[in-house]
């Protein structure tokens, strides 16, 4: 199970986390399970790891946070995307889309085409 | 608006951060508990599933830390941690605290001390309104005396000055209905108050338009401290008339008490103003161009002039006056600087010395840095095993730093700390010093707010200096190599920072002492220097007869009857007086010219010389050889021709050599011939240091002075004589102030500043070989302690003592040995600075070099006694049962 998984780039777990919460509010173990769930179980993150990159996030005022009740009735902090969160996620996306684009395009040349 | 949201956050989170640590805690256990729902729901049992939730979260405690670090707040709470960890851990080790905490007191405190010292003299600008703007006019050379005729021109013509002030500096006979005394004091133009925007304590001041005419303006404004002390803060003193030199002053009011005057390091008693010159003084002299007798000119630049451009002005003014008065003022060239030293003429040597006092105090800081660098540097590596433990433990190499300059930081705080205090005390004190009894010196060194920045500053700078020595060694550290190998091997010979900063730290101390020694055997050899006269078996007893009201034909008469009166005292060799004495409180000059010049204008001059009216019997009572020629007699009077005896500077300056003088002419500036009649020997009359000076003795029956120092010769016990010496003075006229001292006291004037100097050098060279000692101490203790067990083994295969001392000691030494050879030459380099201000401070003086090398060698031997000690009873089959 574990050899499947790929190690994260560093960088990207901030915009994961963002990617996760700006589809709802969610709890860390939330986020988590969002995770695996939108990256289809592909990508290995240490469960406590999550919580430093929360409290940047939360520090850069790109997340905000309350206490409530998770669905089966205990007591959660949550996190939602703020306006600058929105605005970094969007940023941050196109960003790293670029990115790939340019990595896909560079691993995919040919010999002939160079 | 993020900035500020940002700080908030870090505040909140450090106020709250038992209530943060409370939600995160709460936070983790919530996912746990979310994780263990999930693993239940699978089929696990409740405690299996908890379990498994938390090995799988990882290390809490890890992550909390970093959440903490991610959410700010942790920097000043860690810091906070830090400090408590390193207070905790310098109590368990207080012999290496003490001795840091100490070492730094002294080299922080001394830096202190100089800069404080520093700070009042060069730095701090005169204690009036507007210094910035305040210039003195100087003329070539260090002079600023300046006649009062010229000083009303210039003050009338030129166009770069507010306004212009003069002033002279005096001596006066003053009686406030009890016991006459003198007291120094300040004749100002009308102006000078308001010139220098001064307000009054209380009372008024004079004005410029009080000023009518000569002796117009009976007023005296008090300084705060004279009225402090002679009037016990009495503020009905206003209006009351006082005895100036037996004339009626009226009290106007008194200075505030943050003014002294216009001249560092001097404390007038009180102000009058100078157009009542003649009854102070007995002489006005307002309309004699020639005569340069007005000690300062001083004003405030116009807004928006340049030094420059106010030089330029100044200049335009001379030129006119050299024009309309050729015959006085020649060509006249001005200059512009700053009051507070009289420009450069105290100004540079003081400037000077203190630079170099400033550096050698630099010196101590950075010997003093080595010493603790290399003791920090020791302590780390004894503790390399507690640094490798909590690297494995997965504590940061820059946490572990932070600690290291943490508890450097807070070792060189404490001593900051301790040597202010210590600084605070010694310049309060220094400031309230009276070293000469005849003159008001005022030395305010008091710290203030730059001083304190300058020891804090010193303080953070000198910690992270010696704290950054181990810094490489913790880099280094590999918790694996460490752990393995046990305490001992890690750390063997490789210390070569160590050995460097050892070096440097002696050659520093080297030169320290170099530079004591020279200054201590310039001062003992300038005491028993030849100053052409002698000093010991002298008594001095001064006064002005113009105090007691003594005027004109009155003085000569009264000043024989005193010779005459000093001279029935038994056991009292010879009397006689002169109106200033050589080496005291600065002589006379006056300009002569060649016989054979008619043209006697300032340009034709051949020498100014230094001029004495003295006594018949001058020399002998002074103890000043006649080289050849006669004395003078009482009959050298007004009725009889003109004569002088000069000295061998003079005769080469003026007569070529010692035939052609005997018997010659030369001229005044009043075109009156004298002959000389004797040779008297060179001597030194203005200072220590000064090279030969043309000098002339006149007949003061010829050349009257109400300027009185009678010189007594006796073998007499000083303290008796000086009680004799007042009666018998005291039958004459109870109204004739008194100062009566030894010769030897009077030196104290030209001796201060070679004094200062070398006690300031003494005390930096104990200071410096105080460091050393305790450098070497610690690099060989410390090299003996981690050798113990080889040197057992070594005794016990039958190594002799000799060999053990040189296993055990002989680096330290040879470092020793480098270290003073450098410091030696770079002392003797540094001594011609020196040579500046101690007269005869050479360093090629086979007792520096002898005395340097043993006091080297001495601090060696006294460094590493008990280390040696040490070495030789180790007793070899104790350590192996250690093991």
């Amino acid at each position: 199970m574990v050899t499947d998984q790929a190690q994260l780039l560093p960088g990207t777990l901030d915009l994961l986390i963002l990617r996760a919460v700006s589809l709802g509010p969610l709890h860390g173990y939330g986020i988590l399970l969002r995770i695996g769930q939108i990256s289809g179980n592909a990508l290995l993150i240490e469960q406590g790891a999550l919580y430093p990159g929360l409290f940047r996030l939360v520090r850069q005022g790109l997340l905000k946070t309350s206490w409530g009740t998770s669905e089966n009735n205990r007591r959660a902090k949550f996190y939602e995307l703020t306006t600058a969160g929105r605005k970094r996620l969007r940023e941050e996306t196109d960003n790293w889309n670029r990115l790939a684009t340019a990595i896909g395009t560079a691993l995919a040349a040919r010999p002939e085409e160079v | 608006m993020k900035l500020l949201d940002s700080i908030r956050f870090r505040l909140t989170s450090l106020f709250h951060r038992s209530q943060m640590n409370a939600e995160m805690d709460e936070e983790l256990q919530s996912h746990i508990q979310l994780r263990a729902d999930d693993l239940v729901h699978s089929g696990l049992r409740r405690a299996e599933a908890e379990r498994r939730a938390r090995i799988e979260f990882g290390g809490q405690e890890r992550f909390k830390e970093e959440c903490r670090e991610q959410a700010g707040g942790t920097l000043i709470e860690s810091m906070f941690q830090d400090v408590v960890f390193s207070l905790r851990a310098l109590r368990k080790s207080p012999s290496f605290t003490i001795a840091a905490v100490f070492t730094l007191a002294l080299a922080i405190g001394a830096n202190a001390v100089v800069f404080s010292v520093m700070n009042a003299f060069v730095l701090r600008p005169l204690n009036v309104p507007k210094a910035d703007s305040l210039y003195a006019i100087f003329r070539p050379g260090p002079d600023a005396h300046m006649s009062y005729p010229d000083y009303v021109d210039l003050r009338g013509r030129n166009r770069s000055f507010d306004d212009l002030l003069a002033y002279n500096i005096t001596v006066a006979g003053i009686d406030t209905g009890g016991d006459p005394s003198p007291a120094w004091i300040y004749e100002t133009s009308g102006n000078y108050f308001d010139a220098l925007g001064i307000q009054p304590y209380f009372g008024r001041f004079f004005h410029a338009s009080d000023e009518r005419g000569p002796d117009s303006a009976p007023y005296i404004v008090l300084s705060y401290s004279y009225w402090h002390t002679h009037f016990q803060d009495d503020r009905g003193v206003v209006g009351r008339v006082v005895q100036v030199d037996k004339h009626p002053f009226t009290v106007l009011g008194v200075a505030p008490p943050e003014f002294h005057g216009t001249l560092l390091f001097f404390n007038p008693a009180f102000f009058v103003p100078i157009v009542n010159r003649e009854q102070v003084d007995g002489i006005s002299q307002f309309d004699e161009r020639g005569s340069r007798w007005v000690f300062m000119i001083m004003g405030h630049l116009k807004r928006g002039i340049t030094p420059a451009q106010a030089t330029a002005d100044l200049n335009a003014v001379g030129e006119y006056l050299a024009k309309m008065y050729p015959k006085d003022d020649g060509k006249m060239n001005f200059t512009l600087n700053r009051p507070s030293l009289y420009g450069d003429y105290l100004g540079r040597p003081v400037r000077e010395f203190m630079t170099g006092l400033m550096l050698l105090s630099g010196l101590i800081l950075l010997a003093a840095c080595a010493n603790l660098g290399s003791l920090f540097a020791a302590r780390a590596a004894d503790r390399s095993k507690e640094v490798a433990l909590r690297l494995a433990l997965g504590s940061t190499r820059g946490r572990i730093l932070r600690r290291l300059f943490t508890e450097a930081v807070l070792i060189s705080l404490v001593g900051g700390a301790v040597g202010l205090w210590g600084s605070v005390l010694l310049l309060r004190a220094l400031s309230v010093w009276q070293p000469f009894p005849k003159f008001p010196v005022y030395l305010s060194v008091n710290p203030d707010s730059h001083v304190y920045a300058f020891a804090l500053l010193l303080s953070l700078a000198t910690g992270f200096l010696f704290g950054a020595v181990p810094v490489r060694q913790v880099l280094r550290t590999d918790p694996y190599q460490v752990i393995k190998s046990g305490s001992a091997g890690a750390v063997g010979r490789r210390m070569g920072a160590r050995d460097v900063l050892l070096v440097a730290q002696v050659a520093i101390c080297a030169v320290l002492v170099t530079s004591s020694i020279v200054a201590i055997r310039g001062l003992v050899r300038s005491l028993h220097g030849n100053y052409g006269f002698d000093v010991q078996n002298t008594m001095l007893a001064d006064t002005d007869l113009m105090m007691a009201g003594y005027a004109g034909d009155k003085v000569p008469p009264m000043q024989k009857r005193m010779i005459e009166a000093l001279q029935t005292i038994p056991g009292v060799e010879a009397v006689a007086l002169s109106d200033v004495l050589p080496l005291r409180d600065g002589t006379n000059n006056s300009q002569v010219f060649k016989d054979a010049t008619s043209d006697l204008r300032p340009v034709n001059v051949a020498a100014e010389v230094d001029t004495f009216n003295v006594s018949p019997d001058y020399f002998r009572a002074a103890g000043t050889t006649l080289l050849s020629g006669r004395d003078f007699t009482w009959h050298d009077d007004k009725n009889s021709p003109l004569v002088a005896v000069i000295n061998p500077e003079f005769v080469r300056r003026v007569f070529g050599s010692v035939p052609n003088a005997i018997g010659a002419y030369f001229k005044v500036r009043s075109g009156d011939r004298f002959q000389v009649v004797g040779i008297a020997e060179q001597g030194k009359y203005d200072g220590l240091t000064e090279n030969p000076q043309p000098a002339v003795f006149l007949p003061i029956l010829q050349s009257p002075s109400s300027a009185t120092c009678l010189i007594v010769r006796s073998k007499r016990n000083p303290a008796q004589l000086a009680t004799a010496m007042r009666n018998a003075l005291r039958q004459l006229d109870s109204g004739v102030p008194l100062t009566i001292q030894t010769r030897l006291e009077a030196l104290d004037f030209p001796l201060f500043g070679p004094r200062m100097a070398t006690i300031a050098l003494g005390v930096m060279g104990i200071m410096g070989a105080m460091l050393a000692a305790t450098g070497i101490f610690g690099m060989a203790a410390y090299s003996v302690s981690k050798r113990l067990k080889e040197l057992g083994i070594r005794i016990a295969i039958g190594a002799q003592p000799k060999e053990v001392l040189k296993t055990a000691l002989g680096r330290a030494l040879k470092l020793l040995a480098i270290g003073s050879a450098v410091g030696l030459i770079l002392g003797i380099l540094a001594s011609r600075v020196l040579a500046l201000i101690v007269e005869q401070a050479t360093p090629r003086d086979p007792l520096v070099l002898g005395g340097v090398v043993l006091a080297m060698a001495l601090l060696g031997l006294l460094a590493t006694w008990i280390p040696a000690q040490r070495a030789l009873r180790v007793d070899p089959s104790m350590l192996l049962r250690e093991e």
